[in-house]
């Protein structure tokens, strides 16, 4: 037998080391489709329970729109369920195409390639586009798939210390002798929900002759005035070289990602990135889907105007309540809490007043810097939000953090 | 030279890795294995020491367990500038 008991016991010892380090991740099962008001199984086999969702990455409230479903099914009926091939062999249809034109016009640049996901689109450009020859510069809080890819990639890596330019112009004259370098960031940081300098970014970029990618996941069809994204708010469309950007979240949350940019960096992700040319791209129906997303955003910024005024709204009457929150002006609203166990026992604790937030702790987030992740929706209505405020603070006042410093949370929950 | 070097890696580390509210380093501070500096963010160190000195440093030498505190790092540096002569 391969898989042995010493085997077996050294992997329930990891699994238990992670319990007891109070680390231990479970998932909640859903039984409704993915909205503000959902159904949940918590925990498992518990009966079903009706709470307000404050923590998808569902930010323009697409992810069962009527219309989007519908397409949907007409996609599903028009184009079949699956293609069985990888893109370059039969797997593309005109849809995929399709879909790549429309990205490119929305995000402004010159060409666009799908991805299985936006994980595989960032697994795959950094091997297609640079050498060891190469330096690439990125954030420190960069997205762990960003990460992954450059670990991928044999050219050199650095890092600068969270957005700050000073540093990133070090290391720009630091590695100087490169052949090529490449900053990487993401735009909105998903932990934190704070927003990428890309504009002091793209100049430095020009000024150093460097290239700049931006992986928009937590932005893409809500951050700038028309939800171009990062770039759009920023005022620097058109500069950015590589986008790197998720279906996954606000545009319709199923699935797929895509990498856009200069015309000679997407084609050379066409030859070369591996999970571009391994794996089946997105499926037709999620393609139909997505295509409908498009329409809906381009059309009217109705739902992005709508989301930016329920985030303003929710972090106000946080701050008000008396949490430490994470500043920033994105519908990414962090409630800090430090002590991985006290975000634990916060989530559950808002559970039972009919609210769904979950905590996130290390490796997710720094050691000490566990929190309650809120995300805002175009779904939420005012009512979602009136009740979660009262449940937020109703726990904050059982727990007594509320008006409390991050010094006064950590000396009575530790660190 | 020992004591300048010393502070010279001492006072880099601390610019490059450390936030403003961390605890302050002493040489024997454990940087990798302890969390502060992660493998990636050595590349910057080590081109810092490599220009500095004017040494190359072969990567199967800077390895994480030779970067692992300021101590180990002086004693890497002192090495290869010797060899240089």
């Amino acid at each position: 037998m391969a898989y042995s008991d010493k085997i077996r016991g050294t992997y329930q010892a990891q699994i238990k080391g992670i319990q007891d380090a109070g680390l231990f991740k479970q998932e909640r099962f859903i039984h409704s489709p993915q909205a503000a008001d959902i159904e949940v199984e918590f925990p498992a086999g518990a009966p079903l329970k009706k709470v307000i969702n404050m923590c998808a990455n569902n930010y323009l409230g697409l992810s069962s729109h009527p219309d989007v479903i519908k397409a949907a099914h007409e996609g599903l009926e028009t184009r079949g369920y699956g293609m069985s091939s990888v893109r370059f062999i039969c797997g593309t249809q005109d849809i995929h195409r399709e879909l790549e034109q429309k990205l490119t016009e929305f995000l402004g640049t010159e060409d666009t390639l799908l991805f299985p996901s936006c994980m595989d689109a960032n697994a795959g450009v950094f091997e297609a586009i640079l050498t060891k020859d190469d330096v690439i510069i990125s954030d420190r809080l960069v997205h762990a798939s960003l990460v992954d890819g450059i670990r991928l990639c044999s050219a050199m890596h650095d890092t600068i210390k969270h957005s700050d330019m000073g540093h990133l112009e070090e290391k720009l004259q630091l590695h100087a002798d490169k052949r090529f370098k490449l900053v990487v960031t993401d735009g909105v940081f998903s932990m934190d929900g704070d927003t990428a300098k890309l504009d002091e970014m793209a100049a430095l970029c020009e000024k150093y002759d460097a290239m700049l990618l931006v992986d928009d996941s937590h932005s893409s069809g809500f951050i700038g005035k028309t939800g171009r994204g990062t770039h759009e708010k920023c005022g620097v469309v058109g500069k950015m070289d590589v986008i790197t950007t998720t279906f996954g979240k606000a545009l319709g949350g199923a699935s797929g990602g895509c990498v856009s940019g200069r015309r000679e960096l997407v084609e050379l992700c066409r030859q070369r990135a591996r999970p571009y040319l391994f794996s089946n791209t997105i499926a037709p129906v999620v393609v139909a889907g997505v295509l409908k997303v498009m329409d809906i955003i381009s059309k009217s910024t109705e739902r992005r105007d709508k989301l930016e005024k329920n985030a303003a709204y929710w972090r106000k009457g946080l701050t008000e309540a008396g949490f430490v929150l994470r500043e920033g002006d994105t519908p990414i609203v962090p409630v800090m809490l430090f002590n991985a166990k006290l975000a634990q026992d916060v989530s559950l604790a808002l559970y039972d007043e009919g609210i769904y937030a979950i905590g996130f702790f290390f490796p997710v987030v720094p050691q000490s810097q566990a929190r309650i992740r809120t995300q805002i929706s175009a779904g939420h209505e005012m009512h979602h939000l009136d009740k979660a405020l009262a449940a937020f603070t109703k726990v904050g006042q059982k727990f007594d953090i509320l008006g409390k410093t991050k010094q006064d949370i950590i000396a009575k929950y530790g660190m | 030279m020992a004591d300048e070097l010393k502070d010279i890696v001492l006072n880099y580390v601390t610019k490059e890795y450390l936030e403003d509210d961390s605890e302050p380093l002493t040489y024997e501070t454990p940087l990798i294995s302890g969390g502060i500096v992660d493998s990636f963010s050595m590349v910057s160190l080590k081109r810092f020491l490599e220009n500095k000195y004017g040494i190359a440093i072969p990567d199967d030498e800077a390895t994480p367990e030779a970067f692992d505190s300021v101590n180990k790092i002086v004693s890497l540096v002192q090495r290869f500038v010797a060899k240089k002569g």
